[in-house]
């Protein structure tokens, strides 16, 4: 519904952020999704995340592929610039943008068709590279634009809503995401705007590849009796191990937990995770613990959620690439062109 | 004594080594084509290979022309055959009266050979064992020997081999005193049981000039460099690897940070194509200069990607490195034959700008120019070399760069602007050119941001999936395309000495066959008009040179004459006034092929006059 213009006017006494900014002004267009759909929920724990951050809106850099989770970055952030790319392809575009400016945030936003489907390679190698990005999974379980066909992550043995039983195993973007060295991994419920708000936030504060798999149920297609992405039964099959505060440097409040039950992550930038332990036994440091922890309870049918997996010391591509602090897209003539002296010289070593 | 009479020049003849891949004589070989070089006589070595590591067949090619003909010639006059499984073959292709070097190790009956050659054997294997007992040693030392025979049987100046070991061993010193050796071990052979040297020969010349000896690859890759790209995506895929390994190389030289030992750049080999050309879209989007380097299997790859880059109107430059197809069997032999899959690559109404160096000091040039035109029109460009001009070492006008030069970034709207007033619509044309402004991401807080995404908006960037504002757009990216006529290089066009009503299209690797080819027409009584095209869309002067003449070969190195259907496309010209020249073996094309084609086809249209009995 791009063409109803969304009204301007606000609250005079909506709450302002550190930049002055309302909630308002981390708002895109309205959502031409179903009503009722997961996305739209997962867009406004974005705006919240954005909000609450005091992030300049136009300095975060919003790239998705193809689908009905890749059209919402039209419904967030109006004033930050978008690139919805072609299917599948969101993770090398994004790659491409974030070498071009170290300065920006990148959101990279994508569906279950997107990312463990047709893009399941560029997934894999956006994460093992390490780009510093936040990458938003919209897990349905289900193609919506395309009438409800199963995607590589519906379970086996779910339910379509035409009756047909998925046959095929169910790809886990989360163990992959552990097991190709993503530093940060995360899943949530697009229900549970407690959990997946802090969660966004911490993603952002973090560098490197940080992959957040939400659970977003489909109200068309992928949410009735038989479904394992519906509301009902993953409300019922949650799993949460950590329930997460973001605490962000420019916020120096005390935390105040009972000793044993929370654990403080500091990352980079100094912002904290305070981290409300619910699982005693899991450890959020250790990558190969969290894969065993993963596949023990999904055997048992648990959505296991939470902040997964952090490494607290992580790097980013531009680490691994030396490249200058300056973005490579501000970098002109002087800095690029060696100027027809060297040119002498190369000529002179070819003869 | 052969049957045919030996053959005798000097300065103007072709050699060709038959060796084994991984047999570690490239480097040998490469070595006897510098010292041509440095004698001062004009030289076009050819490496053409298989695709493979170790034991298939390899051959190289070096053209000696004093008069400066460096294309392929075709036809052998001194065979260096060191390869047993192409022997046959290798003998067949000698020019009558030509020679044979071959290694007389193992006796060779009679009928092995040709009785209108000369035979010219020496035991180089028994040599070898004689003075090394490593078998690596004897085998890379074989390479060695056998140019020192050629030193003497050529009469070539050792010392300037002596010279170019030398510097190829710098660093290395203790590999330079063997190898000196034995070079002398052959020369020394050659010269006590051969007579030496034959009637084609070596003699010292100045006609090489300023010139270099470079790999097109490399010049494009350094034109890459000098046109101020920062961000590299590829995926491994010969020809073109060593353009991508040549730009590392470059940066390395040319782009670290003085101080901080920082880069400025950033190269990715990308898991596949699909990602090299989606890093490219997503920095050229972000503001930075960026290219892929392929070859036609990667084009075929990134279709989805181009066209989404001709929709919404990003920067990206694609170095086509164009070899045979399809996508196995003839990857290293070069083709021009990948024009009209990138002229109208990927899905609905597309049309790309296309580049056609002809060497690679054009490879530099344009590799630099490639990425001005990119951003100023907002849209992929390829440069169009083949694995002849990018792997193949070819003497070149030395590169040249104009300091004041400034780069153009195109119609990029600042947050002054901005904050000044200045409209912006993302799609909005402006002042009739067809181009639009654009901004970077992160530019202004509140003015200027966009939503990138394929068809369906309008002029400010908001979706739409009318059917107006599609033909509005559609429209004006026609009008850009037209825009890019007079922007990328104009075609070159040489008259021929006298009025003709023919003339000849070219455009590539094809020039210095078909420069050579053009005398050997003129000979034949023949005269053509030239027009070297190297753009598309094509410039007016395409269609005014065809319509100045009553019909015009188009020569090419591929099947379906690709730019001749892009002319008559574009242009909306009679196929029939288009005469198509092809070739397409693999091999590059030759002065012989071309003279003989053209010349058959203009001796049926000459009229002898009838005689006439008083």
């Amino acid at each position: 519904m791009t063409y109803l213009a969304k009204p301007k006017f606000h609250h005079p006494d909506l709450p302002k952020n550190s930049l002055g900014y309302t909630h308002r002004d981390y708002e895109g267009t309205v959502s031409t999704l179903c009503a009722g759909c997961g996305h739209d929920s997962i867009t406004g724990a974005i705006i919240q995340a954005c909000f609450e951050l005091s992030i300049e809106p136009h300095r975060v850099a919003k790239i998705s592929g193809i689908g009905c989770s890749s059209k919402t970055p039209t419904y967030f952030l109006g004033n930050s610039h978008g690139f919805n790319s072609v299917h599948g392809r969101m993770p090398s575009v994004l790659t491409g943008a974030n070498l071009a400016n170290r300065d920006l945030i990148y959101l990279g936003v994508s569906g279950d068709g997107d990312s463990a489907s047709i893009g399941l390679g560029q997934f894999a190698h956006c994460l093992r590279r390490g780009v510093n990005m936040v990458y938003i999974v919209e897990n349905n379980g289900v193609y919506g634009l395309t009438k409800g066909q199963f995607s590589a992550t519906a379970d086996r043995g779910s339910k379509s809503k035409r009756g047909f039983i998925n046959t095929d195993n169910s790809i886990d973007l989360v163990a992959m995401a552990l097991q190709l060295g993503a530093s940060f991994v995360a899943r949530s419920f697009s229900g549970d705007k407690h959990q997946l708000v802090p969660i966004i936030k911490a993603a952002i504060a973090h560098r490197g590849a940080a992959f957040i798999d939400v659970i977003s149920p489909c109200v068309a297609f992928n949410n009735h009796a038989g479904s394992t992405k519906s509301f009902d039964f993953v409300r019922e099959h949650n799993e949460a191990v950590n329930r997460l505060d973001f605490i962000s440097s420019r916020m120096p409040i005390e935390v105040k937990y009972e000793p044993g039950t929370v654990e403080v992550v500091e990352q980079h930038d100094g912002s904290k995770l305070a981290l409300r332990k619910l699982a005693a036994d899991y450890d959020i440091h250790d990558r190969t613990a969290a894969l065993g922890f993963l596949q023990h309870h999904a055997a048992k049918g648990q959505i296991v959620t939470g902040l997964l997996y952090v490494e607290a010391e992580s790097e980013d591509l531009h680490a691994h690439l030396r490249t200058v602090q300056t973005p490579l897209n501000a970098l002109g003539e002087k800095d690029l062109c060696p100027g027809q002296a060297a040119l002498d010289k190369f000529n002179a070593g070819l003869r | 004594m052969p049957t045919a009479t030996p053959i005798s020049r000097v300065n103007d003849f072709v050699v060709r080594f038959a060796n084994v891949n991984g047999s570690g004589s490239a480097s040998a070989n490469e070595m006897f084509a510098r010292a041509v070089m440095r004698m001062g006589v004009p030289v076009a070595p050819r490496n053409i290979f298989p695709s493979n590591i170790q034991g298939l067949p390899t051959w190289y090619e070096v053209r000696i022309s004093e008069a400066g003909h460096l294309g392929a010639r075709g036809g052998t006059d001194l065979m260096v055959a060191m390869n047993p499984q192409t022997f046959d073959r290798d003998i067949a292709g000698i020019e009558p009266g030509g020679y044979l070097f071959y290694d007389s190790t193992k006796p060779m009956p009679p009928s092995k050979f040709r009785d209108d050659i000369t035979v010219i054997g020496v035991p180089l294997t028994a040599i070898c064992n004689r003075e090394y007992t490593d078998p690596r040693q004897r085998q890379l030392f074989k390479n060695i020997i056998y140019i020192g025979v050629l030193t003497a049987l050529l009469d070539m100046d050792v010392k300037v081999v002596e010279q170019l070991i030398g510097e190829q061993y710098k660093g290395k010193d203790k590999l330079i005193e063997p190898n000196i050796k034995a070079l002398h071990i052959g020369r020394d052979y050659a010269v006590l049981n051969l007579q030496c040297p034959l009637s084609i020969k070596f003699r010292r010349a100045n006609a090489v000039g300023d010139r270099i000896f470079i790999e097109g690859n490399s010049a494009a890759a350094l034109g890459a460099v000098y046109g101020g790209a920062t961000v590299c995506a590829w995926y491994p895929i010969t020809p073109s690897s060593s353009l991508a390994d040549a730009f590392t190389r470059h940066c390395a030289k040319f782009r670290i940070d003085a101080e901080t030992k920082q880069a400025k750049y950033a190269i990715i080999q990308a898991e596949d194509e699909l990602a090299s050309i989606g890093v490219v879209i997503g920095a050229g989007w972000n503001g930075s200069r960026a290219f892929t380097a392929t070859s036609g299997p990667g084009i075929s790859l990134m279709q989805e990607f181009i066209g989404l880059a001709y929709f919404a109107e990003i920067p990206a430059v694609l170095f086509d490195v164009q070899r045979a197809g399809p996508s196995t069997g003839m990857p290293t032999r070069t083709q021009q034959c990948d024009l009209t899959s990138c002229a109208y690559a990927s899905h609905g109404d597309t049309k790309h700008i296309l580049l056609f160096p002809e060497d690679p000091a054009e490879s530099f040039e344009f590799g630099a120019q490639a990425f001005d035109l990119a951003d100023r029109l907002q849209t992929p460009i390829f440069v169009m070399l083949d694995l002849d001009i990018g792997m193949n070492h070819h003497l070149s006008k030395p590169l040249a760069w104009d300091d004041s030069r400034k780069y153009d970034r195109g119609k990029v709207m600042t947050a002054a602007e901005l904050d000044a007033g200045k409209e912006f619509g993302r799609y909005l044309d402006v002042d009739g050119d067809g181009i639009p402004y654009r901004t970077y991401p992160g530019t202004h807080p509140t003015k200027g941001s966009f939503f990138t995404r394929g068809t369906s908006r309008d002029r400010y960037a908001r979706y739409t999936e009318e059917g107006a504002p599609y033909v509005d757009n559609m429209q004006r990216l026609i009008r850009k395309f037209e825009t890019a006529k007079d922007l990328v290089p104009r075609p070159l066009i040489a008259t021929a000495g006298k009025s003709t009503k023919y003339g000849v299209i070219y455009y590539g690797s094809t020039s210095p066959a078909m420069d050579e080819a053009i005398h050997m027409i003129e000979a034949r009584g023949h005269a053509l008009d030239r027009m070297r095209v190297r753009a598309f869309p094509f410039h007016s002067s395409v269609n005014s040179f065809v319509a100045d003449h009553d019909f015009v070969f188009v020569v090419e190195q591929n099947r379906d004459a690709q730019l001749r259907s892009l002319i008559v496309n574009e242009c909306g010209i009679d196929p029939v006034r288009l005469v198509p020249i092809l070739h397409y073996d693999g091999t590059p094309i030759t002065a012989r092929f071309i003279a003989k084609a053209i010349g058959d086809h203009l001796d049926k249209l000459t009229v002898k006059p009838m005689k006439v009995t008083s």
